[in-house]
């Protein structure tokens, strides 16, 4: 499985996220954001966390218009996978591939600390290594992670079961607590916590290694 | 042109700055403000001199980049 994890100016999770891929066994090419096409047979885009372009506008404005978005677009479009951590998620909610966006956190707190999460599909290829109704634990670390959508889109969501993570506490007000949303063919997973951060021994836990195992052993090109 | 957008969160998007802000109001005597919502003001330079297309033109970078229309919602002058 070749990964391409994109870095903007500003990303600090990026070789976290290429680390976590690595260890499952992907090969991983980082992609600059100016790039605007990415490397050949790429099965899977990872769009890290940090704080691309200072948050500047809005969280994940300004990396969701840069060149190289056109082509995670694209990919995402002819049915590739893409995974979206923190900031990565509010890149994703930016380019329209995700329904809805991420607002200051409730509490006007940046929080860094681990929380415990429900998974609440199985079903994609991100998450077919939990269970329905498993708990984990990974970090999160975000000034704005405070989930909104509508009430008809938060209806589709949870029509389609798309929801893919919840909290089990609320840290950030997230409505219906949710942490983390699939699209609609499944492909694509934007989330606030860390599973890149909760990948092997040393992290302090191991929960998160079961995600980029599935997705090095599940996905095929696109 | 001179063009001004200004953005704001719509109705029904909490707005925990604003409530913030209106919170400090309170705490520094200001009674009886009963709601704070807290916005954008962007101001730019335009070469066009037309103000039609230049408030259309604002108009598409307000849809495309300067608000997210998800949350919030945007007005423009043009002068």
């Amino acid at each position: 499985m070749h990964a391409a994890v994109i870095v903007f100016p500003g990303s600090n999770c990026d070789r976290d996220m290429a680390v976590a891929l690595e260890r499952a066994g992907a090969k991983v090419s980082m992609v600059w954001h100016k790039d605007t096409a990415l490397p050949e047979g790429i099965d899977l885009i990872g769009v890290p966390g940090g704080f691309s372009f200072g948050d500047y506008l809005r969280c994940g404005a300004i990396a969701a218009n840069s060149p190289i978005c056109r082509s995670v677009v694209a990919h995402a479009e002819k049915g590739g996978y893409v995974l979206g951590i923190c900031n990565g998620f509010q890149v994703l909610t930016e380019t329209g591939l995700l329904p809805g966006v991420l607002l200051r956190n409730a509490a006007l707190k940046y929080i860094c600390k681990p929380v415990e999460l429900t998974v609440q599909t199985s079903d994609s290829a991100f998450t077919s290594g939990y269970e329905a109704g498993q708990t984990v634990t990974f970090p999160i670390a975000h000034h704005d992670g405070n989930y909104f959508a509508d009430g008809e889109t938060l209806k589709r969501l949870h029509g389609e079961a798309r929801v893919a993570f919840t909290y089990n506490t609320n840290p950030n007000g997230s409505v219906e607590d949710i942490a983390g949303v699939l699209s609609e063919n499944r492909r694509v997973l934007g989330m606030m916590p860390h599973p890149e951060r909760m990948a092997e021994e040393a992290h302090g836990g191991t929960d998160g290694a079961a995600m980029f195992d599935s997705l090095v052993s599940q996905v095929v090109a696109a | 042109m001179k063009a001004r957008v200004h953005v704001m969160l719509k109705n029904g998007v909490l707005d925990p700055q604003g409530e913030a802000v209106r919170h400090a109001l309170g705490q520094l005597g200001f009674d009886g403000v009963e709601g704070v919502r807290q916005g954008k003001v962007i101001e730019l330079d335009l070469a066009e001199t037309d103000a039609e297309k230049a408030r259309e033109a604002v108009t598409q970078m307000c849809e495309k980049l300067l608000a997210n229309t998800v949350i919030e919602s945007y007005s423009v002058e043009v002068s």
